[in-house]
């Protein structure tokens, strides 16, 4: 097992090193003059010459590489050319902010969509297995900047019950340790800011989270049905086990393993859907934080950005391959 | 004087209500079994064995299935009138089945330690230590060797044979008064089959345990059991002790049975099975249900259900062969 993990931490290398490799000839393949592109027509001669000799454009290409990956293993990952402000800087509050909505989001898909299947699964062919199956349909292809749209008009504009935007509101007062402010407000014992920053989440975490918890509930009625009909499940029941224990440890345990593949499967998905919900809910992570980039051209902000979260994936990738250890016994890693 | 019946089976009707039509997977079985004693439960594939075990465990698969007529008596107890939850704590506790299967029937994702512990605190007021002990000394009984290592082991550490024995442990938990085993050897080679029947006969001996042997194997009656039912599409058609069983079957049906057994003399001969298939229980034929397949059948027997015959105290049947003989000898 520990020589497993060292040798998919070893597999990073060459990992990170086509990634940053893919994010550094972004730029670099951009058809034309990339300082141009960068800054638009109207820009001078010398704007223009000043920003290649800031990113080194004039220089070979494996000397630009070897630059930018010292630059990397040094922490500096860049400005952006419209703010000038550091890249490392706007992401190490930003990448907290996005984590923060993508967890929230998975634990309302995970709790919810794994509770839902399993009831619908037990309770097979009864008005719930219908209804919640019928949602799960919906859910599944539930555009998200609608739904987005639609809860802040049903519960921010109509309703008066939760914020439209933002993390946190103004006037509420909250010491920042981790950037990730649920968890900075627990760690301060800070009730007001945890009630308020959970208000604000709430929504973009459930319209970010609907399609994965569709997908989840979906994925965990069958795998249920599936091993509940497994004779190991009889002997459960010959043996006068509880009915909870043996729907939640041992029917539970054995249906989990497709169950985490989709789970993992959906963090891509939640990276993605990150940049729409982020956009709606004016929720300053990443995701808008890359789109705004790539609108505005600001290459620098986008060649790092990558290079982090496709990091981040394969570190989350790891962590699910390890679970499925711990899921199944019979998994082995050599 | 009345008989002290450990269990006692009367008139059980188990049903499958399926889109097709209702399949009457047991119809009509009475049977009783003492404390200490094997009987066996023989037929071919389909003809309602495991359903009748599945029934007295009162686990049919429901829907589609359900008991729809009978009783179930157990040390004196109406098993018919017991809650989901009083039914929970005589099973595996003084009522233990094993399966079939043993590859399946373990979960694969659980050490058996706790496969076995869980069994043991379901049913006595243990610490998980002394539940370990216990698991400990079962997995001894059972011949498991290094049974303390052993405990840390998934199933699929285990070859069939072991996975078996340790089924069998797990139903001895807590000290069952009767075991129904159903085809506990079947899926396992020749060599291991002899040492479960072994195993299953010298706990027996050793724990004075009621066991119900569910086989379509009669090499396994021959071995261990003392009386026997023969079952056929949901009914029992013979139902006698075993010297009287291989010495003077009475059914057509036990005859084709003992047929196919391969004889040790004639080891290589063809396994020759008796000809035909069993009718489709949705649809059951008016008259004897094995008139199709009987050479014996005559017209009568395809328009005369048979009933049960007393031919002796030891012996019952249901064929119109016999009922002939008991009119003449009343
Ligand atoms: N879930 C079910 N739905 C419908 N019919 C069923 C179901 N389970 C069992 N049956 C029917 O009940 C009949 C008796 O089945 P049972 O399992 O008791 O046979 P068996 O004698 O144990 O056979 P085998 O030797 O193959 O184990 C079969 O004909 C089967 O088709
Ligand atoms: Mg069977």
């Amino acid at each position: 097992m520990i020589n497993y993990i060292i040798r998919r931490l070893l597999l990073l290398i060459p990992v990170f090193i086509g990634v940053s490799l893919l994010a550094f000839s972004l730029l670099r393949l951009i058809p034309g003059d990339p300082a141009k592109s960068m800054l638009g027509n109207k820009a001078t001669a010398a704007q223009l010459q000043s920003l290649r000799l800031e990113l080194g454009l004039d220089d070979p290409l494996p000397v630009q590489y070897k630059d930018y990956m010292e630059d990397v293993f040094q922490g500096d990952l860049g400005y952006s050319i419209k703010s000038h402000d550091s890249v490392l800087e706007e992401i190490s509050t930003r990448l907290p902010a996005t984590l923060e909505l993508s967890v929230v989001a998975l634990i309302f898909a995970i709790v919810i969509g794994v509770l839902a299947g399993i009831i619908s699964a037990v309770k097979r062919n009864s008005w719930f297995d219908h209804v919640s199956m019928t949602g799960a349909l919906f859910g599944v292809s539930m555009p998200i900047f609608w739904l987005g749209l639609m809860m802040i008009w049903l519960f921010s504009v109509t309703l008066h019950w939760l914020p439209p935007s933002g993390r946190l509101s103004v006037g509420v007062h909250l010491q920042l340790i981790t950037n990730i402010y649920l968890l900075d407000s627990l760690l301060t014992g800070n009730w007001q800011a945890f009630k308020d920053s959970f208000e604000h989440i709430l929504m973009p975490a459930l319209a970010l989270g609907t399609i994965p918890m569709a997908v989840i509930a979906r994925m965990t009625r069958s795998s249920m049905l599936e091993v509940l009909n497994q004779d190991f499940i009889r002997t459960a029941h010959a043996k006068g086990l509880a009915k909870y224990l043996i729907i939640f440890q041992h029917a539970l345990k054995n249906a989990f393993l497709p169950i985490l593949t989709v789970i993992g499967s959906q963090f891509g998905f939640l990276l993605g859907g990150a940049v729409l919900t982020e956009t709606i809910f004016s929720w300053p992570g990443v995701g808008r934080y890359v789109y705004q980039s790539i609108l505005s051209r600001d290459y620098p902000v986008v060649q790092s950005t990558i290079l982090i979260i496709a990091v981040l994936f394969v570190l989350i990738n790891l962590i699910t391959d390890i679970l499925y250890k711990y899921f199944d016994p019979r998994i082995r890693y050599d | 004087m009345e008989e002290q019946y450990l269990l006692k089976v009367d008139n059980l009707h188990t049903h499958f209500f399926t889109k097709t039509g209702v399949v009457k997977a047991v119809d009509g079985v009475s049977f009783s079994i003492r404390s200490g004693e094997t009987l066996g439960i023989v037929g071919e594939s389909g003809s309602g064995k495991s359903i009748t075990a599945l029934s007295i465990m009162k686990l049919v698969p429901n829907p589609p299935g359900r008991i729809v007529e009978g009783a179930i008596y157990y040390n004196g107890e109406d098993l018919m009138s017991k809650s989901e939850k009083q039914m929970r704590r005589i099973r595996g506790n003084k009522l233990s089945m094993i399966f079939q299967d043993p590859m399946t029937s373990l979960n694969p994702v659980f050490t058996i330690g706790r496969q076995l512990v869980e069994t043991v605190r379901a049913h006595r007021d243990l610490s998980k230590r002394q539940a370990e002990a216990r698991a400990i000394e079962l997995l001894t009984l059972v011949g498991i060797p290094d049974p303390k290592q052993r405990l840390k082991n998934y199933p699929h550490e285990f070859s069939g044979g072991m996975r078996q024995r340790v089924m069998i442990a797990m139903a001895l938990a807590c000290d069952p008064e009767l075991l129904i085993a159903d085809e506990p050897t079947t899926a396992l080679d020749v060599t291991v089959q002899a040492q479960i029947l072994e195993l299953l006969k010298r706990l027996q001996e050793e724990l004075g345990m009621a066991i119900i042997m569910i086989t379509h194997d009669l090499g396994v009656v021959a071995e261990i059991c003392d009386r026997v039912m023969v079952m056929y599409a949901g009914r029992q058609v013979e139902f006698t002790n075993r010297i009287a069983l291989f010495d003077h079957p009475k059914h057509p049906y036990t005859w084709g049975l003992l047929d196919s057994i391969p004889k040790m003399e004639k080891e290589k001969r063809r396994l020759q099975a008796i000809a035909g298939h069993p009718p489709d229980l949705r649809y059951l034929p008016q008259g004897c249900y094995f008139a199709d397949r009987c050479k014996q059948a005559t017209e009568e027997c395809k328009m005369h259900e048979p009933t049960l015959t007393k031919l002796d105290d030891h012996h019952l049947v249901r064929c119109l062969l016999y009922e002939d003989i008991k009119v003449e000898s009343t």
